[in-house]
């Protein structure tokens, strides 16, 4: 068991530091560079920009030295926890992205539950009833979820709410511990646009990954000793088909964390997603490294997590 | 009757379909394939629209896409409702959305087959030579894989198209990008599966190149994969233009793109003007569902082994 979470943990320090060469490489291939645009941003226009004032500032900047110190140097602030200020708001990306995180880890967490408690149930349903009508309507529905834009639907969300229903959930966020109850109200529709498109998927894996149990031989034995159908799929099959189910909502996260930036834009939800489009908007390259940095290290830790959790659940997995 | 040689001599061989009536076995295939999967048919037929509508553009749409046309009624020509003139109605410029959707539909072609073109194309080729080389640089191919996994999709997307600027090429290449890694690694498992068959044990021992054991045996085997992946991949290509342009660092505001059009004019007059949010909404929504209902159908066609699943 050691042995596994070590092997595997060991396998986490290359892919992390590779994501982060990824992420430094993606904001060094800037076309014309970050001195330049810095220069001219201050100007207005580029025509008065002098070679001397350009040399000066990439000296500053430390953009002279070769490309692996300034990685280096890069990475070595990260892992003090220093991200770099923010070119627009002056302020730590740091400080900026914890209180943000927390909502949109709020908003994922919240969207996770409710796709798994809609998914598992419908491609349970779809695997009993193989090629049945009921079969045929829930892999329909699954589709539609992966087709239906998440804008598209948080917008029709809206609409549905203040046509049909008159009314708006506050705008704004009020934060968990202060005001749970509009913060629930503020959270659930969001969360529940972005967990229809995420059942979709779960859905599938669910029926699939009870379809291969239930060709499994202890299967046919609970069955030939009596047990009753629902007890069968209940106990024997579900149990077994639930692990892959469980792992693939987690590996779902990373996906989630896109779907949530559009939808944090729609529902006006100070998240990390409004945080990068403002900062892509204001071409402040410091946050959005900062964000997609970070996305990457929840979605490799997450990786992680799920992969040793495997691992103690099915020894199987350890051995392989 | 045994004994007549020349009516033995007579019978034709058994027409080889793809030669002699192309267009009529390519239609019985077709036929077939619609007869088992009706769903996978439909698909295909809105995909078909698309291409279609987007060819025919010019002819389809009653207006240019930037057009502001004058209203038959007089007075202003913002947000006026579906009437026989703008069937779709106009939006918060007086644009005829209809004639929009119809151009916008050449540009969610064209950035889905370019990325798709581009992106399953080099990540087929990438993903076969590094997994048929396998050892070590399969291996530490795999792990700049996992790095590229860990990077969402869309942020990625959102992260290039900020760094290299709006454009639709830029789009192509955002959505290229974050397509790699997810493709190479279903490639991967493919080669793996089909570099163990006994055909290719069999070329290796007599001696065939390296170059011609992938070329003739392992790729022709994975084209099945490439199809259902490029089938799948374009409709996600389509949606994450949309939410690109939606956020508004897609396509330039200008162009007529379906999530361009869902952007903050039409989300506030979504109560007063519900039409101009609502039809490329509809639009996005049935032709990345034919997309990936035509996928589901090739590929349980094409590939026996997931099938039903």
């Amino acid at each position: 068991m050691y042995a596994y979470i070590a092997r595997r943990g060991l396998l986490f320090i290359p892919t992390i530091l590779l994501a982060t060469i990824l992420v430094f490489a993606l904001f060094w291939i800037v076309p014309g560079d970050a001195a330049m645009m810095i220069l001219t941003g201050e100007e207005g226009d580029g025509g008065k920009v002098t070679q001397a004032d350009l040399d000066n500032l990439k000296r500053e900047l430390g953009l002279d030295r070769p490309v692996y110190i300034q990685y280096g140097e890069w990475l070595w602030k990260i892992l003090q926890g220093d991200f770099g200020d923010s070119v627009w708001y002056g302020t730590p990306v740091l400080d900026d992205l914890k209180d943000r995180f927390f909502i949109t880890l709020e908003l994922s967490v919240l969207a996770i539950i409710l796709a798994f408690i809609a998914a598992v149930p419908l491609g349970v349903l779809s695997a009993v009833k193989q090629d049945t009508f009921l079969d045929h309507i829930s892999r329909l529905l699954a589709l539609v979820g992966i087709a239906l834009p998440t804008f598209w639907l948080g917008i029709l969300v809206i609409y549905g709410l203040t046509y049909l229903a008159g009314w708006l959930p506050p705008l704004g966020y009020a934060t968990l511990w202060g005001d749970p109850f509009t913060n629930l109200q503020q959270l659930i529709f969001p969360a529940l646009v972005l967990a229809f498109h995420d059942m979709a998927f779960t859905a599938r894996v669910a029926r699939s990954a009870m379809l291969e149990v239930m060709r499994e031989d202890y299967m046919r034995t609970a069955r030939s000793k009596g047990l009753n159908e629902w007890m069968v799929v209940g106990r024997h099959a579900l149990k077994n088909a639930l692990l892959p189910v469980i792992t693939v909502s987690g590996y779902q996260f990373g996906r989630l964390l896109g779907g949530t930036i559009i939808i944090e834009s729609i529902f006006v939800i100070p998240g990390v997603g409004r945080y990068l489009i403002d900062a892509i908007i204001h071409r402040d390259f410091v946050v959005v490294q900062g964000v997609v940095l970070l996305a990457a290290a929840v979605v490799l830790l997450l990786n992680l997590v799920i992969d040793i959790l495997y691992g103690i659940l099915d020894p199987r997995i350890r051995y392989s | 009757m045994a004994n007549q040689p020349t009516q033995r001599v007579e019978v034709a061989p058994p027409p080889r379909a793809g030669m002699l009536q192309p267009a009529a076995a390519g239609l019985r295939e077709v036929n077939r394939f619609a007869r088992r999967k009706p769903l996978g048919a439909i698909g295909g037929l809105l995909v078909l629209a698309l291409v279609i509508v987007a060819v025919l553009a010019p002819v389809l749409a009653p207006y240019g896409a930037r057009d502001l046309p004058d209203s038959r009624q007089g007075g202003s020509t913002v947000y006026i409702p579906p009437n026989s003139q703008f069937l779709l109605g106009t939006d918060h410029v007086g644009r005829d959305v209809l004639s929009r959707l119809i151009y916008g539909a050449r540009i969610s072609l064209y950035v889905g087959l370019g990325s798709v073109l581009i992106g399953i194309t080099a990540s087929f080729i990438i993903g076969v030579t590094l997994t048929y080389a396998g050892g070590i640089i399969d291996m530490s191919s795999q792990r700049v894989v996992d790095a590229l996994m860990a990077l969402p999709g869309l942020i990625i997307a959102l992260a290039i198209v900020a760094v290299l600027g709006s454009s639709l090429n830029n789009v192509i290449l955002a959505i290229v990008i974050g397509m790699i890694a997810p493709v190479i690694r279903t490639v991967r498992s493919q080669v793996l599966s089909v570099k163990e068959l006994d055909y290719v044990t069999a070329a290796v021992a007599i001696g065939a190149p390296p170059w011609r054991i992938v070329f003739r045996h392992i790729v022709p085997n994975c084209l099945a994969i490439y199809l259902v992946l490029a089938t799948y991949y374009l409709g996600f290509a389509i949606i994450i233009e949309a939410s690109l342009s939606f956020l508004g660092v897609g396509a330039p505001p200008d162009q007529p793109s379906w999530g361009g059009m869902l952007t903050r004019a039409a989300q506030e007059h979504v109560l007063t003007a519900p039409w101009v949010g609502i039809f490329p909404g509809v639009a996005i929504f049935v032709v990345v569902m034919g997309f990936n209902l035509l996928g589901d159908a090739l590929r349980d066609v094409l590939d026996p082994r997931l099938r039903g699943r």
